[in-house]
C-alpha cells in the first residue's frame, strides 16, 4: 500500500513536471519517467497486459511528441526563456491544483460498471508478456521508433544542414 | 509465410542502413519495386510454395498473422499502389539523401499497412495504425515546404485525437474482456451488449476511425494533407494509406468485433451518406487539382461507408470491391496530378488547359480513372457502385440509393470539367514548351489505367469466382 501511495506521488510529481517545464527534452524526459511509473502502478494492481499497453505507448507517444515539436519549434535564448516562464506560470499556474483537485473528486465519486468484469488473467509475468506473447507488438514499436529516427533525421538533422 | 509480409520490409530497412551508403543508396528503389511487386503477384497467382511452405522466418515469431479474403484484397491493394508511389518518388523526389529516405519512410509504412490487414488484436492495432500515422506525417512534411508543413501539422493534431480516443476504448474494452484479441472482444461486446461503457467505447473507437479515414464530419485535415504533401507522398495517402488505417479497420471492426449492430450500420450509413454528399459538393468548387481529388476521395470513401453500414453480404462485397477500385482509379488520379504539376509547375486547374495534346497518355489515363470515378460502364468503378446501389435498393434503403446515384452525376460533371479545364481545349503560350512527364510517372499510370480497364471488362468472368468471395469474411 505504502509504495503505491508513493508510487502516485511520484506519477502526479512527473505528470506535473511534464506539463509545466518550458525545456523540450525535460518534457519528454518527464513522459517516459511518468509513463515508466505508471508501468510499474499497473504492474503492482495485477494488470501486467495493461502494464505492458502503457510502455508500448510511450515509445510511440514520445516519437510523436519529439517529431511534432522538432517540427514546430525554434530554439529560445535563456532570457526568451525565463519571460515565458514566467508567462507561463502566471496564465497557468491554477491548472496542476485542478488536476490534482479533480482526480480526488473522481476517486471519491463511486461509476458503477455496468459489465461483468472478467477473470484475472492466468498469465501474470510482464516478461513472458512482452518477450514471448506480444512479438508483434514489439515489432511495431521498433517500427515506431525507426521512423522517428528517420523523421528526426528528415526533418531536423538535414533541415540544420540547409 | 505470412510473417513475411512484416518481416520482408523490416529487413530490408536494415540492410539499407547498413554503412554502406554507396551501395544501399542504389538498392533502396529496387528493394521497396520487388517487396512491393513481390506482394501483389503473391497474391494474384497464389503460389503454393509461398502460401502453404514453412514459414521459417515466422518460427522465432509469435506475430499471430491471419488471412482472411479482405486481407487478400488490401494486400492487394497495398503492394500495387506501393509500387506506384515509389515508381513517382523516383520521378519527382531530385534530391538522392531525400530519396533514399522516401523509400526507408515508405518501407516503414508497408510494415504498418500489412500488418494491420494481417493482425488479430486491438492494441496491435492501435500500434500498426500509429506505425502507418506517424511515417505518414513525416512523409507529408518531408520536402519541409511550409504549406506541407501546414498540411502535416493538421494531420499530427487530429491524428492525435484518433489516437487518444482509440486508446481509451481500447483500455475500457480490455477492462470488459480481459484481453485485447478480436475473439475475446467481440464475445464481451457479445455478453454486455446493454453495457454503456463497451457502447461508449465502442463509439469512440469508431469516431478516431472516422477521423483516420477522413470522414464527414472528421476530414478537415485531408485536402490539406493530400494537396500539400509531395506527389508520391499524395499518391501513397491517397491511394491506401487512408484506405488501410481508417476505412479497413472499420470494415474488420464492424463487421467482425463490435458487430454486426443495427444502431451501428445505422450511424455508418448516416456517416457514409453525408460524406458522399458532402465531398462531392466540396470537390465542384476546387481550383486545385488535388484538392478537388482529395474531396472526391471523401465522397468516394462514402460510398464504401454507406455499403458498410448497409450491412447485407452483398452490400459488404460492394464495399470490398469499391475499397480496391478506388484505391487504383484515385492512385491514378493522383499520379495523373503528379505528372501535370511536374511538366507545368503548378496545380492551379485556371492556369492550365489543352495539356492532352502535349501529355497524352496523362490525358488518355486520367479519363479512363475519372469515368471510372464518375461509375461509367464498363469501367471497374462501374461495377462496384452498381452492386453498392443493388445492394441498397434490395434492402429497402431506396434514399440511400438515390443519394448514391445523383451524387455519381454531380461526380461525373466535377470531373469531366477537370478533364477539360486541364487536358482539353487550346494550349496558352505559357505551356508551348510542356512534354509528356517520364516513364516514372507514365508507366505506373498505364499499370493503373489497365487494371481499371482489365477488371471492368472482365467483371462478368470473375464475378463468381473473384467478387463474391471478397464478401466472405463476414463471420
Amino acid at each position: 500500500m505504502m509504495l503505491n501511495i508513493i508510487l502516485l506521488v511520484l506519477f502526479v510529481v512527473g505528470a506535473v513536471w511534464t506539463m509545466m517545464t518550458t525545456r523540450l527534452l525535460h518534457s519528454a524526459v518527464g513522459l517516459a519517467f511518468t509513463s515508466a511509473v505508471l508501468t510499474v502502478l499497473m504492474f503492482q494492481l495485477d494488470s501486467p497486459l495493461a502494464a505492458v499497453f502503457e510502455l508500448s505507448v510511450c515509445s510511440g507517444l514520445v516519437s510523436a511528441i519529439f517529431i511534432s515539436t522538432i517540427m514546430l519549434t525554434k530554439r529560445v535564448t535563456a532570457e526568451e526563456l525565463i519571460v515565458r516562464r514566467k508567462i507561463r506560470m502566471a496564465y497557468f499556474w491554477f491548472l496542476p491544483i485542478v488536476v490534482v483537485a479533480a482526480a480526488i473528486v473522481l476517486s471519491l465519486i463511486h461509476i458503477p460498471v455496468d459489465f461483468k468484469l472478467p477473470e484475472p488473467p492466468a498469465e501474470n509475468n510482464v516478461k513472458n508478456i512482452m518477450w514471448n506473447l506480444r512479438h508483434l507488438d514489439l515489432l511495431g514499436q521498433i517500427a515506431i521508433l525507426l521512423t522517428g529516427v528517420f523523421g528526426v533525421v528528415t526533418l531536423f538533422k538535414e533541415w540544420k544542414h540547409d | 509465410m505470412l510473417s513475411l509480409f512484416v518481416l520482408l520490409p523490416f529487413l530490408a530497412i536494415v540492410m539499407l542502413n547498413l554503412p554502406l551508403k554507396m551501395v544501399t543508396r542504389h538498392l533502396a528503389l529496387w528493394f521497396g519495386i520487388v517487396l512491393s511487386a513481390g506482394q501483389a503477384f503473391m497474391v494474384i497467382f497464389q503460389p503454393d510454395v509461398f502460401w502453404k511452405g514453412t514459414d521459417l522466418l515466422g518460427r522465432f515469431f509469435t506475430l499471430r498473422l491471419q488471412v482472411d479474403n479482405l486481407s487478400m484484397v488490401m494486400l492487394l491493394s497495398i503492394g500495387i499502389v506501393t509500387f506506384a508511389a515509389i515508381l513517382v518518388g523516383r520521378q519527382t523526389i531530385a534530391d538522392a539523401r531525400l530519396r533514399f529516405n522516401f523509400m526507408n519512410l515508405v518501407l516503414l509504412s508497408l510494415i504498418g499497412m500489412n500488418g494491420m490487414v494481417l493482425l488479430s488484436d486491438l492494441f496491435s492495432l492501435y500500434i500498426f495504425i500509429e506505425v502507418v500515422a506517424i511515417s505518414s506525417f513525416i512523409l507529408i512534411a518531408f520536402q519541409r515546404g511550409l504549406n506541407a508543413l501546414e498540411g502535416a501539422f493538421k494531420y499530427i493534431i487530429l491524428s492525435a485525437v484518433a489516437t487518444v480516443l482509440m486508446l481509451l476504448s481500447v483500455s475500457v474494452l480490455l477492462m470488459a474482456a480481459g484481453d485485447t484479441s478480436f475473439s475475446s472482444v467481440a464475445a464481451a461486446v457479445k455478453n454486455s451488449s446493454s453495457s454503456h461503457f463497451v457502447r461508449f467505447a465502442i463509439g469512440i473507437f469508431i469516431c478516431g476511425l472516422f477521423i483516420k479515414g477522413g470522414l464527414v464530419p472528421f476530414h478537415g485535415w485531408l485536402p490539406a494533407a493530400y494537396s500539400t504533401a509531395p506527389a508520391a507522398v499524395s499518391v501513397l495517402l491517397a491511394g491506401i494509406v487512408t484506405k488501410v488505417s481508417g476505412i479497413y479497420a472499420l470494415i474488420r471492426l464492424s463487421t467482425s468485433v463490435f458487430g454486426p449492430d443495427s444502431s451501428l450500420n445505422a450511424v455508418l450509413m448516416i456517416a457514409g451518406a453525408v460524406s458522399i454528399v458532402i465531398g462531392a459538393l466540396a470537390a465542384t468548387g476546387q481550383s486545385d487539382f488535388k484538392r478537388m481529388l482529395a474531396y472526391s476521395s471523401i465522397s468516394q470513401v462514402g460510398y464504401i461507408i454507406l455499403a458498410l453500414g448497409c450491412g447485407t453480404k452483398l452490400a459488404l462485397v460492394g464495399a470490398v470491391f469499391h475499397l480496391f477500385n478506388h484505391s487504383i482509379f484515385k492512385s491514378l488520379l493522383f499520379v495523373n496530378s503528379a505528372a501535370v504539376e511536374q511538366q507545368t509547375g503548378t496545380s492551379d486547374m485556371d492556369k492550365m488547359g489543352g495539356l492532352g495534346s502535349r501529355m497524352p497518355y496523362t490525358n488518355a489515363t486520367s479519363l479512363i480513372a475519372f469515368l471510372s470515378t464518375a461509375g461509367v460502364p464498363p469501367l471497374a468503378g462501374f461495377w462496384s457502385k452498381l452492386i453498392i446501389v443493388i445492394a441498397l435498393w434490395q434492402s429497402g434503403h431506396y434514399i440511400y440509393a438515390f443519394i448514391a446515384i445523383l451524387t455519381s452525376i454531380i461526380t461525373l460533371g466535377y470531373l469531366l470539367s477537370m478533364q477539360r479545364r486541364v487536358f482539353f481545349g487550346i494550349l496558352s503560350d505559357k505551356l508551348q514548351a510542356v512534354r509528356e512527364a517520364g516513364f516514372g510517372i507514365v508507366f505506373p499510370a498505364c499499370v493503373l489505367a489497365a487494371i481499371t480497364v482489365g477488371v471492368g471488362l472482365s467483371f462478368p468472368f470473375i464475378f463468381n469466382s473473384f467478387i463474391i468471395p471478397m464478401g466472405a469474411f463476414l463471420k
